[in-house]
């Protein structure tokens, strides 16, 4: 295995992917603990589908992706924070029908212009050949960003995870803690998305802290499990992918998957092992 | 000065008022009781009162030494709390927030008032457990230490006992009265138990989309529409105890 990893690293391009998607990984894994306990789960996802239509319509027009598809992946996720905060029933409609309407939109702009090519093709189940170093660079950045916000913020962010109305009455400025939540995981999904593809990257938000919960009884410890096992399910996933030449999105969550099943049944024995 | 002033204050929601005509004051050491149907406005005056909601006319003023930061809160029990994995500690460590300052972390200081507040109700062995798989009158309880951690001069209790049996509600009525009389905690309450209200409050508040009453508990006794609303609470009392959990949402 070890040999598997240091032959692909002597590809100057998977190198590159490894690291994006190591910090991408971790990003959407730490944020994904505040999203899934916030019930936003439905935000990562309707957030992907908005960001494949802005990426289609930007190769239509030949605008830099990334420069068209963060701006409105992260205009759309304060509109979806403001929707799920609203009457809940209303708000999960809404998320479906954005994500289904961005995701209509952005094939139909692609088929009337330039077809279905390639491109398309990526950007919905994701290629590790479509990482720029732009995008090398953001990830970096953006993994610092959340690392910053996790470790500094660690309490307040409990705080407005746990219970947002007793923050509010002590004074903890929590719309401010959301939209830094939003801001971030639009990135995140913006630059997972071209690996993972569209239809995919939620799964990073969601699979490693669902996992996490099955053994973790504790905030803390859920929230280090998460990014460990983000970790762990990219790396086994892409090399999964490398060796049997799977596409590296699905692998991944494949890999996923299978901890998440791991995890459930490590956590059963756990319970049933503290009741005796 | 009172401790919470409440002049003539309404609320609105989108252009619709909700409560009108609120005119009464708590001062310290008072445990006071709000009572009402559902859609009556206690929310909205939780909320006013919270700093929440800005009210759409009148005013609410703090005095007696209490800044609005210094309100302990216990909400109503959300969905979302079912399932959230926390130790007991962690939950009650959140309610010390506002003692933080700029410091990005918990001091010794923080937790030696967590423990302390952990305690007074009877959960310091508990600490360690896992929030989700308490009882639902621990969970309350570990919630009551946390407003507690927050402040010791007024607590803000909404459906303080919604969804929980009978022995466990015993319980939260006689922690609420213990630290109300003890520790000089200055109560206010939300309930639907109007039987408990006017037994463990000294003053109730009566809303009905306006302030109906607001007196001591005594006095509601013998008043028109507390005699009223005691009745009907007879008739209904049954059928609404096994409805609270499901309002509470």
């Amino acid at each position: 295995m070890i040999q598997l990893l240091l032959e692909m690293l002597s590809y100057p391009f998977l190198v590159r992917a490894l690291t994006v998607g190591l910090l991408v990984a971790l990003c959407a894994s730490l944020l994904g603990v505040s999203l899934v306990l916030k019930r936003f789960s439905m935000i990562g996802d309707g957030l992907s589908h908005v960001g494949f239509g802005a990426l289609a319509i930007a190769s239509v027009l030949n605008v830099a992706p990334l420069y068209l598809a963060i701006p409105v992946c992260i205009a759309a996720s304060f509109l979806l924070l403001r929707l799920s905060e609203s009457t809940r029933i209303k708000g999960d409609a809404a998320i479906a029908m954005l994500s289904a309407g961005s995701l209509a939109v952005g094939v139909m702009v692609v088929s009337m212009t330039t077809g279905m090519n390639t491109d398309v093709y990526n950007y919905m189940f994701g290629s590790i050949l479509s990482l720029s170093k732009e995008d090398a660079v953001l990830s970096i950045v953006l993994c610092a960003l959340v690392l910053v916000l996790f470790v500094l913020f660690y309490p307040r962010l409990f705080a407005v995870t746990f219970d947002e109305s007793f923050a509010r009455a002590t004074g903890i400025p929590t719309s401010a803690y959301n939209a830094a939540l939003a801001v971030l995981s639009s990135v995140t999904v913006v630059l997972g998305m071209r690996m993972m593809g569209a239809l995919l990257i939620s799964s990073l938000v969601i699979f490693p802290v669902l996992s996490a919960m099955r053994v973790g009884k504790r905030y803390r410890t859920v929230t280090i499990l998460s990014a460990v096992i983000a970790i762990a399910g990219f790396l086994i996933g892409m090399l999964v992918s490398y060796a049997y030449e799977a596409p590296s999105g699905a692998s991944i969550v494949c890999v996923n998957i299978a901890l998440f099943l791991l995890f459930a049944v490590a956590g059963g024995v756990l319970n049933a092992v503290r009741k005796n | 000065m009172p401790m919470i002033l409440v002049q003539n204050a309404s609320f609105r929601y989108d252009g619709r008022e909700v409560v009108r005509e609120l005119d009464f004051s708590v001062e310290r050491g008072d445990y006071l009781c709000v009572v009402g149907e559902n859609g009556s406005g206690k929310s909205t005056l939780v909320k006013g009162l919270l700093g929440l909601k800005s009210p759409a006319s009148g005013t609410i003023a703090f005095g007696d030494g209490l800044s609005a930061r210094e309100i302990g809160y216990l909400p109503q029990q959300k969905d979302t709390q079912r399932d959230f994995p926390a130790s007991v500690m962690e939950v009650v460590l959140s309610g010390t927030l506002n003692s933080l300052g700029l410091r990005p972390f918990y001091t010794k200081k923080q937790r030696g008032l967590a423990m302390e507040q952990l305690g007074r109700v009877g959960m310091d062995d508990l600490k360690n457990a896992c929030f989700r798989e308490l009882s639902g009158g621990q969970q309350q309880r570990a919630l009551l230490a946390r407003a507690l951690a927050a402040t010791q001069k007024l607590l803000i209790l909404d459906e303080p006992v919604a969804g929980l049996d009978p022995l466990a509600t015993q319980e939260m009525y006689r922690l609420i009265e213990e630290i109300n009389r003890a520790h000089g905690v200055t109560i206010l309450m939300v309930s639907h138990d109007i039987h408990a209200a006017v037994q463990e409050a000294k003053h109730i508040l009566h809303l009905e989309n306006r302030q109906l009453f607001f007196g001591t508990a005594a006095d509601y006794r013998n008043s028109e529409v507390g005699r009223r609303f005691l009745d009907s609470a007879d008739c209904v009392g049954s059928a609404q105890n096994g409805g609270w959990a499901d309002r509470a949402v």
